[in-house]
């Protein structure tokens, strides 16, 4: 009798392929890629997305999304997913990319893709290191973070502040969208996933570009454990890049 | 009684879904898997204390938990 009450809740979503990552332990990209796999389902989207993969811990993603995907070169994921949403602009075109790709060398790419009103959505994953090449600062390492480009932390004098993105993407013109949210809490990965949603309907609705930020950790560059990891984003990043959302005209009917 | 799985060759021993338990009954097994990583599981004795809530799916990187929930019966347990 209660066997036949039981209840399924809790799955992997149709869009994520059941394969083993080859993400650390704790490595908060697949919960990244799990929220944006129920996103698809639930939107019904798979059929007709096209994913713009970037370089990064990221650039298989393509194995773990079951959607139609381009490889873009280092940082160039937003002027590729310009070009494939402007030859199909009946499917749904996102990004997912990492902080060293996203807000170092794809600096340029990323602000006039947005500042130009692109109707893509962006899935951009900050953990404050180049994580794939071995926990290099990047533009989003946090002041006195130690990482093997900065043994004795990073210095504002010598290599600047870390870079805040949605705060400076919310800023463009182009923009629909813009918010910031963490992986870190079920609370937090609940808020991440309406980020993600609003920015999936702005596209959808044609309304602009949609950015969302995902904090997020990487134990093996900070040199922690998971759960060590989980504290410091909570306790240090997320002081540095609040939470929120930063730009939504989503309700006021689009750019133009 | 609500339940959770745990595929364990796909559990990367995180311990990322120990921290979210509201009842903390998740708990790292002496078992290691085929990758060489020390498995969460339930214990047999705690097993009737998981309220099917779905946090620790929610956090798991690796999708490796799946949530059943058999809603309680009225008036009783």
């Amino acid at each position: 009798m209660t066997e036949m009450q039981e209840k399924l809740v809790f799955s992997r979503p149709e869009s994520v392929i059941d394969r083993p990552t080859h993400y650390c332990p704790g490595c908060h990209h697949g919960i990244a890629h799990r929220l944006v796999g129920e996103l698809l389902d639930e939107m019904n989207l798979a059929e007709n997305s096209l994913l713009v993969a970037s370089i990064g811990c990221s650039v298989f993603l393509y194995n773990y999304l079951d959607v139609d995907a381009v490889e873009a070169p280092h940082g160039r994921a937003p002027a590729v997913a310009t070009g494939v949403k402007r030859a199909r602009p009946d499917n749904f075109v996102f990004t997912y990319q990492g902080d060293g790709d996203l807000a170092s060398i794809g600096m340029a790419e990323i602000m006039h893709a947005a500042n130009r009103g692109e109707k893509i959505c962006v899935v951009f994953v900050n953990n404050t290191v180049y994580g794939m090449t071995g926990g290099q600062m990047a533009p989003t390492t946090l002041i006195g973070q130690k990482t093997t480009t900065t043994p004795a932390g990073r210095c504002i004098t010598h290599e600047g502040a870390p870079i805040r993105m949605a705060e400076i993407i919310a800023s463009l013109g182009g923009v629909a969208y813009a918010a910031r949210g963490s992986l870190d809490s079920v609370k937090n990965i609940s808020a991440a996933k309406k980020h993600l949603r609003k920015a999936f309907d702005c596209q959808l609705n044609a309304t602009g570009f949609g950015f969302v930020e995902l904090l997020s950790g990487c134990p093996t560059n900070w040199k922690m454990t998971p759960v060590q990891a989980n504290e410091r984003l909570q306790n240090e990043m997320i002081p540095y890049f609040p939470l929120g959302v930063f730009k939504d005209i989503s309700e006021e009917g689009g750019i133009c | 009684m609500s339940r959770i799985e745990v595929r364990e060759d796909r559990c990367k021993g995180c311990l990322l879904c120990t921290t979210v338990c509201p009842v903390d009954i998740i708990v790292q097994s002496d078992r290691f898997n085929v990758s060489g990583y020390k498995v969460v599981e339930v214990p047999e004795e705690l097993k009737a204390k998981c309220t099917g809530c779905a946090s620790c799916a929610m956090i798991c990187p690796d999708i490796a938990i799946t949530v059943y929930k058999t809603p309680r019966k009225k008036g009783g347990k």
